[in-house]
């Protein structure tokens, strides 16, 4: 076996020592720092992305609330606003109402007072007009000619007997 | 020399190149060295090129390289702690020297560095050295009690502190024979395989034919499987060195 030829044993090793000693300061100073240089790189903007992710939530969720908080406000505003001019409208409703309720009743009260002025007279000028058609009657049927101050009476009683 | 071409231990020859003599000590460039070589640039053009345009998201190359420098970054991790990290370059260079290694010994006319005893006893021995020396630096005379069983009643522990030690010192011994094996047998199966294609000639020299097939595709996982278990290994020799038990 070629293996066991002790002959061929210096010359290995020490060609493995050589290329075992080039090889590790290939590892050691090239490939170990530039690959970890960029592992390590990698892993921070993996971790900055994350951070400036899990920050522009938070900033979402702020802006959401300020809104929700926003929105609430204003309702409660247009709310309060609106039973406000409710209630003064309403006054001014309220307050129309009565004046116009107020008028009315004045004027029915003129009207009634004038429909009683207009029926006295109404009534006064049938006695008159009763007294006269009364005495004519009487004058047609009998051919005396009453007093008419008689006739006056007899007529304002009957008119008094007729309401 | 005609029948030594056709034995299957052939292949493990190693063949002078660049002969270089320095005070009668051979130290020719081999054809061993050529493939050390061939892993060491491999590995170098596989890292340069991955790093050359460093990008955020990584193209193939670089995804290759990030995977192999995760992998073994975990493996050293997870088995040795924080304080272990600071032996991830030499795994990471033991891992790939090796996996490099026994992938070009797989290719024709190729030779396995790792098939040599000598090879791989020198970094098995190294490590062993390297261990102690972290072990007694680190704990002083308190390593010993690595050799204790933690919990273990006295008498007990009289009896298995031998044992312990016996299977501390024979570790460079498993982990150099068990690469070294594992790469020998593997190519000796596969050139005797070879061998009976030729031998059988076209019409039944399918059978080995495919059997050959099927063993190339096994010695590509055990070439990966064997560098992980050397580094493996290493993490775990180098835990106990860091945390004793």
């Amino acid at each position: 076996m070629p293996q066991f030829d002790p002959s061929t044993f210096a010359s290995q090793l020490f060609w493995l020592f050589v290329m075992f000693v080039a090889l590790y300061w290939i590892v050691s100073k090239i490939a170990v720092p530039r690959i970890g240089e960029v592992l390590e790189q990698r892993a921070r903007v993996i971790q900055d992305d994350l951070d400036r992710a899990t920050q522009l939530k938070a900033e979402t969720d702020a802006a959401v609330a300020a809104y929700d908080k926003a929105m609430a406000e204003a309702r409660a505003q247009a709310y309060e606003h609106m039973r406000v001019m409710q209630a003064e409208m309403k006054a001014v409703a309220d307050k129309r109402t009565a004046d116009v309720a107020a008028q009315v009743t004045k004027q029915i009260g003129e009207a009634e007072a004038r429909i009683g002025v207009a029926k006295q007279a109404a009534l006064d000028s049938i006695k008159g007009v009763a007294a006269e058609t009364a005495r004519d009657v009487v004058a047609k049927l009998s051919g005396l000619s009453p007093d008419a101050g008689a006739v006056e009476q007899a007529v304002a009683a009957a008119l008094k007997e007729a309401r | 020399m005609a029948a030594e071409g056709h034995s299957p231990m052939e292949q493990f020859k190693i063949e002078p190149l660049i002969p270089i003599h320095i005070g009668g000590t051979d130290i020719s460039y081999s054809n061993s060295a050529l493939f050390m070589t061939f892993a060491v640039i491999a590995t170098a053009l596989l890292f340069w090129g991955a790093t050359r345009h460093r990008t955020m998201v990584p193209g193939r190359l670089q995804a290759t390289a990030e995977m192999l420098y995760e992998f073994v970054a975990g493996m050293v991790k997870e088995n040795t702690g924080v304080e272990g990290m600071k032996y991830f370059p030499f795994v990471f260079t033991l891992f790939m020297f090796i996996l490099f290694g026994n992938i070009f010994g797989l290719m024709p006319y190729g030779f396995t560095f790792t098939s040599h005893i000598i090879v791989t006893a020198a970094m098995a021995v190294f490590i062993f050295v390297c261990v102690t020396i972290i072990g007694f630096a680190r704990h002083g005379l308190h390593f010993f009690s690595l050799f204790v069983p933690p919990g273990a009643p006295l008498g007990i522990a009289i009896v298995l502190a031998p044992l312990e030690l016996f299977s501390y010192l024979i570790r460079p011994v498993s982990m150099s024979l068990r690469l070294f094996a594992n790469m020998l047998a593997g190519h000796v199966l596969l050139k005797v395989l070879a061998g009976f294609i030729i031998s059988l000639g076209v019409v039944f020299g399918v059978v080995p034919f495919l059997a050959v097939f099927g063993v190339t595709l096994l010695e590509i996982m055990v070439a990966v499987i064997q560098a992980y278990v050397f580094a493996l290994l290493t993490c775990i020799y180098l835990n106990d060195a860091i945390h004793l038990h």
